[in-house]
């Protein structure tokens, strides 16, 4: 059941791309309708982060199994400027491209667990996950 | 690529109904196509009925939240209809707050909404 699937954003149309396939992973996972919205919101707003702020980088999906629970982990990773003060990009309201996306502290909440990897001039890596309940 | 949502008159009305999964030059390109068919028609009202919808990211609802507000500077009223439970959890999850939208269950509801600001 390993089928996990990635996909590069270069463009706003693979923007789309990604959330189509991370709304296909999570019907595919038996999430219900509201938690495959909010998985679909998550990987647009990651991807739309990528294309903002790196310009390109690559959306990873796959399915996850710990223990007795199974789930789908997101991990968003570019090689673009990275994120100098994560602590204010972790705030509600906090934006630097005039309130295009609706931030982290948004896709942090729409996801169970939530981590943030950056380093100034190498890149960022957010992995997210969602567990079935 | 771009596809092009249809914009409905019926009366003094705009309707429209979007059915397919918005990226962002339909969505800027609906924004414009509205408020052009707003000024060709004269229309007072606007429904936007959102039913076959699954999900909204911040950046669909920017563009609903910027048509709004430019449908009023342009002297007409919009009324959202058909925000299915999973969009608007995750609207709100999100942080994303559409403040003073007017909004209605659905269509049916929406167009009476309409009527009932327009007699006001």
């Amino acid at each position: 059941m390993e089928h996990g699937s990635s996909i590069e954003i270069n463009t706003e149309w693979d923007i789309v791309a990604a959330r189509q396939l991370g709304r296909n992973e999570a019907k595919e996972t038996g999430f219900g309708t509201v938690d495959q919205a909010r998985i679909t919101t998550a990987i647009s707003e990651l991807a739309r982060n990528i294309y903002l702020y790196a310009g390109k980088g690559v959306i990873k999906i796959e399915p996850v199994r710990a223990g007795q629970r199974a789930g789908l982990i997101i991990t968003a990773s570019d090689e673009g400027p990275g994120i100098t003060d994560l602590q204010k990009v972790m705030e509600d309201g906090f934006t630097t491209s005039g309130g295009l996306g609706a931030g982290m502290p948004g896709v942090k909440r729409l996801m169970d667990d939530f981590r943030v990897e950056t380093e100034v001039g190498i890149g960022t890596t957010i992995t997210a996950t969602k567990w079935l309940h | 690529m771009k596809m092009r949502i249809p914009i409905l008159k019926l009366k003094d009305t705009l309707i429209v109904s979007i059915q397919v999964e918005l990226d962002d030059q339909t969505a800027l390109q609906f924004q414009e196509d509205l408020l052009d068919q707003l000024h060709k028609t004269s229309a007072r009202g606007v429904v936007i009925d959102l039913t076959p919808i699954d999900f909204i990211d911040s950046f669909i609802a920017k563009v609903l939240g910027d048509v709004i507000h430019m449908t009023s500077l342009m002297g007409a009223k919009v009324v959202i209809t058909g925000i299915q439970p999973s969009v608007a959890i995750t609207l709100i999850e999100l942080g994303i707050r559409l403040e003073n939208v007017k909004t209605a269950l659905d269509l049916e509801n929406g167009l009476e909404k309409l009527t009932r600001e327009l007699e006001a």
